[in-house]
């Protein structure tokens, strides 16, 4: 059977980007037909800007090289127009005459430049700038000839001026806006851009309307001549005042157009085998001219045509980067302000740093930044995921890194660091291998980057300054996911929270049915999805759900550390911290019993014997559990330690039962299994001995009761726990301890610590639940106490079930 | 070939391992599918030499314990963009019995 037709129209990067989407996840479904326009295979345009500049060449910016459709079985037309769409017989004619049939067909036909109407627009050297074409003419131009006059002070505008300058022309930027960049940025940063421009030798004429372009005795465009009646020498013209959606074809073909090709959020047209991507389509009254929001359609699209049916296109919040080298500047959103938002302004004209943040409701709605834009990707990523500023408002203008990222304080521009500057500390990966994989494998995304360098693929802390460099190497093309819309891994395109609801509504116990029922694009997973599912099941669905060892980390299903020899780490449960000597004595007898190497007190009060055998773990379980001990669960993605301080029982400043409450807590969580670790802490004093401030859920005696804090984090960042409440008794501690940890088990997302939890949902929201909502506070308590109510020494269950193979190697005899 | 019976398949859970010790030569882990294939391998990643027996198995690969190194387990290539092997040993199963190519 012959696989079904696809035709792209347009060779460019929003359509070619869509196959390749549609190639990751479905290849070989269709035979995939593309035409283009232009003689050059699909090139990345955003980078047109550097190659007029100077600084890098056509052949750096090709995307896909002819071998790639080519492996692809992709047939490739380039040079080649199509001029009509016949959507009867559901074919496609070419300029030259060439019919090719379609079962489903993609426009991606891109945007033209508009050519202001008025006299001499159609002169030997007057062009737009939108090809390869208009640059070779821009740069062949600038050789010859002197005087150029841009008409249009917008991105395009500007990034054509520098290039033009920078090529030994003389260049005036006519604009008809009353600053540069109206639509990016607002007055003071416009005109500080003005002048760093003006210091780099070009001229502006502002508020300025272009009544005519003037024919010279060569036949080519000599003068452009404004109202008012002032004239400048012209050898060349660039119109840059806008693009114009490219949908002709489209409508000729009866398919419903409004300035763009009109298209639902699965980027189908009125036709319904028929989508368009890009800069020629009208997506809810809007037309992109930008690439992120380009590629997110691409995805989309490819998806649908995939015949997986899943994600929406509901529209993109954009940024905006000036490639021009050596100016700094980024805009996003509502960076206007206006009713009822308020703004948080830096200004510094000296230095040549301005700032804007635009604020609605204790949320970022926009922003502008000008000389110092390090921090650009940072405040779009609060303004997209809607991230409650209140707590870190006293320092946002200054950036992250004054938001207390420990591990690169003084490290975060990213623009100025130099490639041998050591960025992911875990990988050592510098920033000079992040930007050559960038360059060199054409990556788009975090994702992509870790993936290619291993930056920021293992404690993560780095992220943020990846994607800075992400950021400031690709501009515009640039891409921040959404959090809460972040693929759980490659294995699907949903997220964390699509995953966990669809588990809960859905009733699903088993990890089959959640592959099955989400598309899954693996057969069984990998790695990163497995875990996250088995715990979703078995967080949502206690007792029914049935744990799935395979599908938890080692560490989890031997009920040990592994360490780098691939030996283990065993540490009994010392509840609260307290021992015995019988307890110490029986931990003695097994180390020498088991030739323990290394005894050590760990951090959480208990001990820790490291380089055990695997297959000794189940007898030295026996010899421990003999002696009353039990798992520590110091493995586990599980409740850890609950430390604790002398307290009342002996200090003569303690003010309440530390220890006693310690122990209870524990004892209420035992064998608790949660999105990630969780760590507790009780002081009898508000001396804090015991650290509650930095545990996630920390309890500090006061005379008429207990303090709760919550959302502490001593690891990589370190985080201060937040106030929650103040309550008067040992059953209200754990009442409202548990009711939070039960809200975190059911809402947080797999490896989410509670700090990160807190970050996503805000703590108004966790006082919502928890203090104001009595009924729903004894209910998650509930859930918890019922959720544990079975709750056993894994230890005893690993070692007594039947047969215990995991831990027995096979013995092959010589 | 010297093909050693090793274990039952059943003694190998889908999607898991078991490690076969040899006298010299270090160990060797075994792993089966969630298809009921097994393959087999030195038990020790091409990054840091970790113990991949004890890894994560989903379809034919296995996520190393100790950094995420993703092995092909039909030919034992560190799957891209990392780069390494491992040496493979073949292994067949007959009437529900695993045996080994040693």
């Amino acid at each position: 059977m012959s696989k079904p037709r696809l035709v792209l129209i347009g060779n460019g990067m929003a359509g070619v980007r869509t196959v390749e989407e549609l190639l990751k996840i479905k290849p070989d479904h269709y035979d995939i037909t593309i035409f283009g326009a232009e003689p050059h295979p699909n090139y990345n345009r955003i980078l047109l800007s550097p190659v007029l500049a100077g600084e890098m060449q056509i052949k750096d910016i090709i995307l896909n090289e002819l071998d790639w459709y080519a492996a692809n079985n992709i047939t490739l037309h380039t040079g080649k127009e199509v001029v009509r769409i016949d959507r009867v017989k559901r074919k496609v004619i070419a300029a030259d005459g060439l019919e090719v049939p379609y079962d489903r067909l993609l426009i991606a036909t891109g945007s033209t430049p508009f050519m202001l109407p008025i006299p001499g627009n159609d002169l030997p050297g007057v062009i737009g700038y939108r090809d390869i074409k208009d640059t070779d003419e821009m740069i062949a131009t600038a050789a010859r000839h002197k005087h150029a006059v841009v008409i249009g002070g917008g991105l395009l505008g500007l990034e054509a001026a520098n290039g033009l300058k920078l090529r030994g022309m003389d260049v005036t930027v006519v604009h008809l806006g009353p600053w540069l960049l109206e639509r990016q940025l607002d007055e003071v940063a416009g005109q500080m851009l003005q002048k760093s421009l003006e210091d780099k030798g070009l001229k502006f004429l502002l508020s300025t309307q272009t009544e005519a372009l003037i024919q010279g005795e060569s036949g080519r465009v000599a003068a452009v001549r404004f109202k008012g009646g002032m004239q400048i020498p012209a050898d060349l013209v660039v119109m840059a005042a806008g693009i114009r959606p490219n949908y002709a074809l489209a409508e000729a073909a009866g398919i419903y157009c409004n300035r763009g090709v009109v298209v639902n959020d699965t980027m189908q047209t009125y036709d319904p085998k028929i989508y368009a991507v890009g800069e020629c389509v009208s997506h809810r009254g809007i037309a992109y001219g930008l690439v992120a929001p380009l590629f997110e359609q691409a995805k989309v699209a490819a998806n649908h045509l995939a015949g997986y049916g899943i994600g929406r296109y509901t529209g993109s919040v954009t940024s905006t980067k000036l490639k021009v080298t050596g100016i700094d500047l980024f805009s996003a959103g509502n960076f206007m302000g206006g009713e009822g938002t308020e703004e948080i302004v830096l200004n510094d004209p000296y230095g040549g740093v301005y700032k804007k943040l635009v604020l609605k409701e204790n949320k970022l709605v926009g922003g502008v930044m000008y000389g110092d834009t390090a921090d650009g990707p940072w405040y779009f990523q609060l303004l997209k995921d809607q991230r409650d500023i209140h707590d870190i408002r006293d320092s946002l203008i200054f950036g992250q890194s004054l938001v207390g990222d420990v591990g690169h304080a003084g490290n975060s521009k990213a623009a100025d660091m130099p490639d041998s500057a050591e960025v992911c500390g875990c990988n050592g990966v510098t920033k000079g291998c992040i930007v050559k994989a960038i360059k060199e494998k054409g990556l788009f995304t975090l994702d992509e980057v870790k993936k290619h360098t291993k930056a920021a693929s293992s404690c993560g802390s780095c992220a943020g300054l990846v994607e800075q460099i992400l950021a400031s190497t690709i501009g515009g093309a640039y891409t921040p996911a959404a959090l809460d819309s972040k693929p759980v891994c490659g294995c699907t395109d949903h997220s964390h929270k699509v995953v966990r609801e669809a588990i809960f509504k859905e009733h699903l116990t088993r990890k089959e049915a959640v592959f099955e029922i989400l598309n899954w694009k693996t057969p069984n997973g990998c790695d990163k999805c497995r875990p996250a599912i088995n715990y979703y099941l078995i967080s949502s669905w206690p007792h029914e759900a049935k744990d799935d060892a395979q599908s938890r980390f080692i560490n989890e299903r031997a009920h040990a550390n592994i360490q780098k020899d691939g030996t283990y780490s065993v540490v009994p449960r010392m509840w609260g911290g307290l021992t015995t000597p019988a307890e110490l004595r029986a931990i003695a007898d097994a180390a020498e019993k088991y030739n323990v190497p290394t005894v050590k007190v760990t951090g959480g009060q208990r001990i820790d014997l490291l380089g055990v055998k695997k297959e000794d773990l189940p007898a030295m379980w026996a010899d421990l559990n003999a002696a009353g001990m039990v798992s520590g669960h110091a493995y586990g993605k599980s409740i850890r330690t609950v430390k604790t301080c002398v307290g009342a029982e002996h200090c003569r400043f303690g003010t309440q039962l530390a220890m006693d409450m310690g122990v209870k807590l524990e004892k209420m969580l035992f064998d608790m299994y949660a999105p990630h670790k969780v760590k507790l802490a009780v002081s009898g004093c508000p001396r804090n001995c015991a650290e509650a401030g930095i545990k996630d859920v920390g309890v500090i005696g006061v005379d008429s009761g207990y303090e709760l804090y919550i959302g502490g984090n001593g690891g990589i960042k370190t985080e201060v726990a937040q106030f929650l409440c103040k309550v008067k008794s040992d059953e209200e501690v754990m009442e409202y301890a548990g009711a939070f940890l039960q809200l975190y088990r059911e809402e947080g997302w797999y490896l989410e610590r509670t700090c990160h939890y807190l970050d996503r949902v805000g703590l108004d929201y966790v006082k919502g639940r928890i203090l104001e909502d009595e009924e729903g506070r004894k209910a998650y308590y509930f859930r918890l106490l019922d959720s544990l109510k079975d709750a056993r020494d894994p230890w005893q269950t690993s070692r007594e079930a039947e047969p215990i193979k995991q831990f027995i190697p096979i013995k092959l005899e010589a | 070939m010297n093909w050693k019976l090793i274990c039952k398949l059943d003694d190998i859970p889908q999607l898991g391992s078991r490690v076969v010790q040899r006298a010299t030569g270090g160990d060797i882990a075994v792993f089966r599918t969630a298809d009921d294939e097994v393959f087999a391998m030195h038990d020790k990643c091409p990054h840091k030499g970790g113990p991949l027996s004890q890894g994560i198995v989903h379809g034919r690969r296995v996520t190393c314990p100790l950094h995420g190194w993703n092995i092909g387990l039909d030919d034992g290539h560190a799957v891209a963009p990392d780069i390494g092997r491992c040496d493979t040993f073949k292994v067949k199963v007959e009437h529900g019995d695993v045996y080994l190519a040693v």
